[in-house]
């Protein structure tokens, strides 16, 4: 039996939980595409669940090989979308973590924040730019027809503006704030 | 010699993964390797390991072994220069042993 759930994420730390709360009653995601999540009725808690972003694009040569590597090492890759990956292995083989000491965590982490990073300043950009148009044909045309002022331009930017902000809290403040965390444990261990 | 054992110490997934590349082994057989070494505690991650392997791999610490027949599937096996950093780190690990040993007067372990 499949089941079909639609829904928005964007914090991949959440997704993964959420996943992994959904694997421990019995729904193992089995295929993902935009907001589209599809699932197999499995015995509750067969499956382990983490999701990655890769390095590369993944028909990159250096990706497929990365995978591979996963394939070889028992971990199932469930779905590509993208530079993520969602994978799987199953609860009975033990635990599943990909990044397993500091050093790689950080590297990992790292490149999470240049995703989100690059993300932010194409959000912010488009946001102030469109922005800055309506204000600018504001102070040009003075206080005219309503019917002149770019709304399409204020709006848009004020929803990337928006997104931005939302986006810098909810996504990049926490990647780097295990970062710092991390690198202070560092100082101890491994 | 000396040279080298002036540097840091290894990180225990290095260390256990040159360790275990005594004997050529692929990824999954490392990770299977270190866990039941470590009974358990050293569980490596298949990211952790892969960009081990790969810095190593780099650092002509270990090499690829090739299989007949098989040309997806990596073995990896230790060099001399890996053997080196072993022994350098089992030097290190031996002074930190008796130097603990000595302070807390054995009576642990």
């Amino acid at each position: 039996m499949k089941k079909i759930i639609r829904k928005a994420y964007s914090n991949p730390d959440k997704e993964q939980q959420w996943l992994n709360e959904l694997a421990a009653k019995g729904l193992s995601l089995s295929d993902y595409s935009w907001c589209r999540y599809v699932f197999e009725e499995t015995e509750p808690g067969k499956y382990i669940y983490q999701i990655e972003l890769l390095e590369n694009k993944p028909g990159n040569p250096e990706s497929e090989l990365y995978l591979h590597f996963l394939e070889d090492a028992g971990v199932e890759i469930v779905a590509i979308y993208m530079r993520w990956v969602f994978l799987r292995k199953k609860a009975a083989d033990g635990p599943f973590a990909i990044y397993s000491d500091c050093e790689s965590k950080i590297r990992y982490l790292n490149r999470l924040k240049n995703f989100w990073t690059g993300l932010l300043v194409l959000e912010f950009s488009a946001g102030l730019f469109n922005l800055g148009i309506s204000i600018l044909s504001l102070l040009n045309a003075g206080f005219m027809a309503e019917s002149q002022f770019p709304w399409v331009n204020f709006l848009g930017g004020l929803l990337c503006t928006g997104a931005g902000i939302v986006f810098l809290f909810a996504l990049l403040r926490p990647v780097y704030l295990q970062i710092k965390k991390l690198r202070k444990e560092q100082a101890l261990h491994d | 010699m000396p040279e080298s054992s002036e540097r840091g110490s290894l990180t225990e997934a290095v260390y256990y993964i040159l360790l275990s590349l005594y004997q050529p082994m692929h990824g999954y057989g490392i990770m299977q390797t270190v866990g039941e070494w470590s009974r358990g505690r050293v569980i490596l991650g298949a990211g952790t390991l892969y960009g081990a392997l790969n810095t190593l791999l780099e650092k002509s610490w270990i090499q690829t072994v090739a299989i007949a027949g098989d040309s997806r599937k990596k073995e990896y096996v230790i060099t001399e220069i890996g053997k080196q950093q072993i022994e350098d780190e089992l030097l290190r690990l031996d002074e930190r042993l008796t130097n603990g040993r000595r302070v807390t007067g054995g009576e642990e372990g």
